[in-house]
């Protein structure tokens, strides 16, 4: 068992789920009781979608147990076929149901209905959302496609590339499926299908048509990328277009599979505004902030490589709940000189925040929260996310707009530079204070005062052991600002300590700055 | 709405509802779990703690059908099954003793826990109630460890608070055999609370206790001494657990609106042997303040046609409501079951022609909802914005739940829950770009 207060995914089915609503003419049939329904609030409410997910629910009940459950699926099968008449039907179950196991897969396979069931099987107490989501598509794939001959390149024509993994409650999809396009319009390369989302069945079968893949969202698609590569012999990418340099690599990827010469038709400065506005003087208060990054793998390491190559921030944290792809985040980690946190525990993510005293957080809805409790910015960057994170707005993550909307997103939360230096010559103006939040966010008065000067932290004092301060370096510390202030009365109880110091002087305090200056 | 307030119970509608006939149906269900409850229940009881012990879709649910999380540490939390507590490999109850251990000491300010049930500790018979007296002994009886279930297969949105409350009915100290008291159960909001405290006191009734109480350590005492009005009608299972403790269960309409609100303190003014003027004397003026609060938003029900999917087990209390106060016409209610002994007083102030529906065949209903088109639809979240997609305006049942709506102040709060989707309509405006 494992105690758990908010989970970052929820269960394989779910993924499924995922698949299912992102797609037209397919329906997903599943075995579960009365209440697994909540999880289509996930797509009505959250991403606003007009149209109920495309899901049937067995509802069985505890009556219904040790009696004819199995029975139940057959006329779930038969009433969601008659009634939706789908292009292909999955079939599957949620936890509770795998354990009666009556492998509704297998008896909706049985049924003979006149178009493809994929029979799902997600280990619900394994697995997780995003794996299933992942399996589903690769199954659907696989299903479709696999008797399917490769079909002959007609010379002559622009390349083709299919976008593979944009889904329901994936980040920002709409609008990153659409700046993908841009850019791919602009090298001279056509899109062949776009799937899960927007596809039917009978665009999956186009998908041997392109002359490789776009690996969109590897967490959905990376499994069926890597299949097509084995069976219809189509390239995948390797670069998820996140950020200037990601986008730059991704074009020059795209052109060695195209053979497009696409360096010379865009250059990063003529694309996007980030390289001017992070060279820019203003920017120069960004530098060597302290970000803490936590979110599925492939966001996790995209903003990783943005905060630091991109706009001059210091990573102190890096981590992902995507176990599946832990070994590339445990690498990228090791490159920034840090160790990756590679856990679905959000108790740990926040002991890790806390720990590393971060001047911004980049994370998922989780971080938002924990952010908020510790007094930090925030920008949320991953799925799981609120309906907040669905802008109306166009606002993708990826191609060289992706880039300028990190950049305003990421900034922002932040306290401008100008007004840093302000509240660090004057405190006490009555207005214009230290517990104030950013003067461009509003926000609500020492909303959390102790959590921002630091007093949330553990120090060594709560725990007795260390150095204790004396009144007039305690007073000279509340000098600090704020968004400093744990991070000074931490470096000065390790001076103090490293030093054996007992008590805390006024002159430790300087020693201490001395010493650690950054 | 000007006319003088009636003192007493409401007369039934010629014949009312309680012998029409009921469309039962089966099929899928479009209903949140009694896990639900846990969202309502741990803000309620301040020193309580729920886990769930059950799987990551548990875990998932609640944080999902809170809507927005909770920014402070929650008071609930889900001990997730795994592959290796099913195959054998860990004993599942050492493992919930590590998990229990755990949390307490993280939480050591919690006076009681909740260990909850759910679908799949159910279908594995993972028993609980050993559970809990086993981890009550280990721990000195320093928190009460209590449980109940709120799986899927066995409760449906509201019963988790029925269930969770029933677990309690063991717990209460007895009322010593001399003493009277006035029970009111089920979760109301501590605003509501106070306000019908004063209204008690005015009335002269006391002493009264509420279950659930603020704190899990104050728990209400019951015996034969105790008059029972519950505040929700989804509870039934706790009501007959109180009457075998001695309690007297006051038979009335549930405190919707200002004709419920009344009918409710009426039955426990008769029951204490309050006389009708001092009723009179203590309900005029509130009772008056509501209607005319409410005047306002019957001119934008009056005659509007609404239908109920089933969901919170509030759509026939509310229903009266909405007909007999604000003049809508009910076009189909639906409830996930029906418990007449809590209802018999609702549903004999039911018109007579409104067609009731229990159970739920989710396309049918949707069938008939499309080919009736009401003027608004009650409804879960997620189905709302699908309905809307398709030109029906909504009102997401959840809210009911979580949103003060009983008393006599609250009356026309809780119309206006059912104007605004109307009100909306109403001041949108958008021109075609041609």
């Amino acid at each position: 068992m494992q105690l758990t207060l908010w989970t970052y995914e929820g269960p394989p089915h779910v993924g499924a789920m995922r698949i299912a609503t992102s797609m037209q003419g397919v329906h997903y049939v599943l075995h579960a009781p009365q209440g697994d329904t909540y999880a289509d609030l996930l797509f009505t409410m959250i991403e606003r979608r007009d149209r109920r997910p495309p899901v049937t629910y067995t509802t069985f009940q505890a009556r219904d147990l040790g009696g004819d459950t199995a029975n139940l699926v057959i006329s779930a099968v038969r009433e969601a076929y008659e009634r939706f008449k789908p292009q292909a039907l999955l079939v599957g179950e949620s936890c509770t149901a795998e354990l009666i196991q009556d492998q509704p897969g297998g008896l909706a396979a049985g049924m003979g209905l006149p178009v493809p069931v994929v029979p799902l099987e997600l280990p619900a107490y394994s697995k997780k959302e995003n794996w299933g989501a992942s399996e589903t598509f690769y199954y659907l794939v696989r299903t479709l496609l696999k008797d399917l001959e490769p079909p002959e390149r007609v010379p002559g024509s622009r390349p083709r590339a299919n976008l593979l993994g944009p889904s329901a409650m994936g980040f920002r999809v709409r609008d990153n499926i659409e700046e993908v396009r841009r850019l791919l319009d602009r090298v001279g390369i056509d899109v062949n299908v776009v799937a899960p989302e927007g596809a039917s069945p009978a665009d999956l079968l186009r998908i041997p048509e392109a002359d490789f893949n776009i690996c969109l969202y590897p967490e959905v698609a990376q499994t069926t990328c890597a299949w097509l590569e084995r069976t219809f012999k189509q390239p995948f990418t390797r670069t998820v277009p996140i950020g200037v340099n990601a986008t730059c690599e991704f074009l020059a990827e795209i052109g060695a599979l195209s053979g497009i010469q696409v360096s010379s038709s865009l250059s990063a400065e003529d694309q996007s505004r980030l390289p001017w506005y992070s060279r820019s003087v203003d920017s120069n208060y960004l530098t060597g902030k302290r970000v803490f990054i936590f979110a599925d793998a492939t966001h996790a390491l995209a903003a990783a490589r943005m905060a630091s190559e991109e706009l001059g921030f210091e990573v102190v944290g890096l981590g992902t709940y995507s176990r599946e792809f832990a070994r590339q985040v445990r690498q990228a980690a090791s490159d920034l000189g840090l160790e990756a946190l590679i856990t679905d525990d959000y108790l740990e993510v926040e002991a890790r925040i806390t720990e590393a005293e971060p001047e911004l957080v980049l994370g998922t809805q989780m971080e938002r929260h924990i952010a908020k409790r510790l007094g930090l910015p925030c920008a949320v960057i991953s799925a799981p996310f609120h309906v907040q994170d669905v802008p109306a707005r166009y606002s993708p993550q990826m191609g060289f707009e992706g880039a300028n909307v990190l950049f305003d997103t990421w900034v922002h939360p932040l306290m401008m530079g100008l007004e840093e230096h302000l509240l660090g010559m004057f405190r006490d103006d009555f207005e214009f204070h230290d517990g104030a939040a950013p003067s461009h966010l509003g926000g609500g008065p020492e909303a959390n005062a102790a959590a921002r000067d630091g007093n949330g932290v553990k120090t060594m004092a709560d725990g007795g052991a260390g150095p204790a301060w004396d009144h007039e370096a305690e007073r000279e510390l509340r000098k600090i600002p704020f968004f400093v202030r744990g991070k000074a009365r931490r470096n000065t109880e390790r001076f103090a300590c490293d030093a054996g110091l007992e008590t805390i002087t006024l002159e430790t305090l300087y020693d201490a700055k001395a010493h650690f200056g950054r | 709405m000007n006319s003088p307030a009636p003192t007493s119970i409401p007369k039934p509608a010629a014949g009312g509802c309680n012998d029409s006939v009921i469309v039962r149906e089966r099929g899928q269900r479009e209903v949140f779990c009694g896990l639900t409850g846990i969202v309502w229940l741990h803000r309620k009881l301040q020193d309580a703690f729920f886990l769930v012990v059950g799987s990551r879709t548990c875990a998932h649910l609640i944080q999902s059908a809170a809507g927005v999380m909770i920014f402070a540490e929650p008071r609930f939390a889900t001990a997730i099954l795994q592959e290796r507590d099913l195959a054998g490999m860990a004993d599942c109850n050492e493992e919930l003793d590590r998990v229990v251990n755990e949390l307490l000491a993280r939480r050591p300010e919690i006076s009681t826990l909740f260990l909850v049930g759910s679908c799949p500790s159910e279908v594995i018979k993972l028993d609980l109630a050993n559970a809990a007296q086993r981890l009550t002994l280990s721990h000195n009886g320093r928190v009460r460890i209590v449980n109940y279930s709120g799986s899927g297969i066995e409760t449906t949105f509201t019963q988790g608070e029925d269930n969770c409350l029933k677990a309690l009915v063991p717990e209460l100290p007895g009322l010593p055999e001399s003493q009277q008291s006035l029970l009111v159960v089920g979760t109301l909001a501590d605003v509501v609370e106070d306000q019908f405290v004063r209204l008690f006191d005015e009335l002269g009734i006391g002493p009264v206790h509420f279950l659930p109480p603020r704190r899990a350590t104050e728990l209400p005492p019951v015996g034969p001494g105790t008059r029972l009005l519950l505040a929700q009608p989804f509870l039934g299972e706790t009501a007959r657990a109180l009457i075998a403790r001695g309690a007297t269960l006051l038979e009335a309409p549930y405190p919707f609106g200002v004709e419920g609100t009344l009918g409710w303190l009426q039955a426990a003014a008769r029951s204490f042997d309050i006389g009708n003027e001092q009723f009179e004397a203590v309900t005029a003026i509130p009772a008056a303040r509501a209607r005319r609060a409410l005047a306002h938003h019957r001119d934008i029900l009056a005659g509007k046609r609404i239908s109920f999917l089933p969901d919170s087990q509030l759509e026939i209390p509310l229903a009266r409501f909405l007909q007999r106060e604000c003049g809508m016409q009910p076009v189909e209610v639906g409830t996930p079951y029906l418990d007449r002994q809590m209802l018999t007083s609702e549903l004999s102030l039911l018109d007579s022609g409104t067609r009731l529906s229990e159970g739920q065949h989710l396309e049918r209903q949707l069938d008939r909802l499309r080919s009736e088109r009401p003027d608004l639809t009650v409804c879960g979240l997620g189905l709302a914005n699908p309905l809307e997609a398709e030109g029906l305006a909504t009102k997401w049942s959840i809210e009911l739940v979580f949103t003060p709506i009983h008393g006599f102040e609250q009356a026309a709060d809780l119309a206006e829950l059912f104007c605004r989707p109307l009100v909306r309509r109403e001041r949108l405006r958008f021109q075609t770009c041609s």
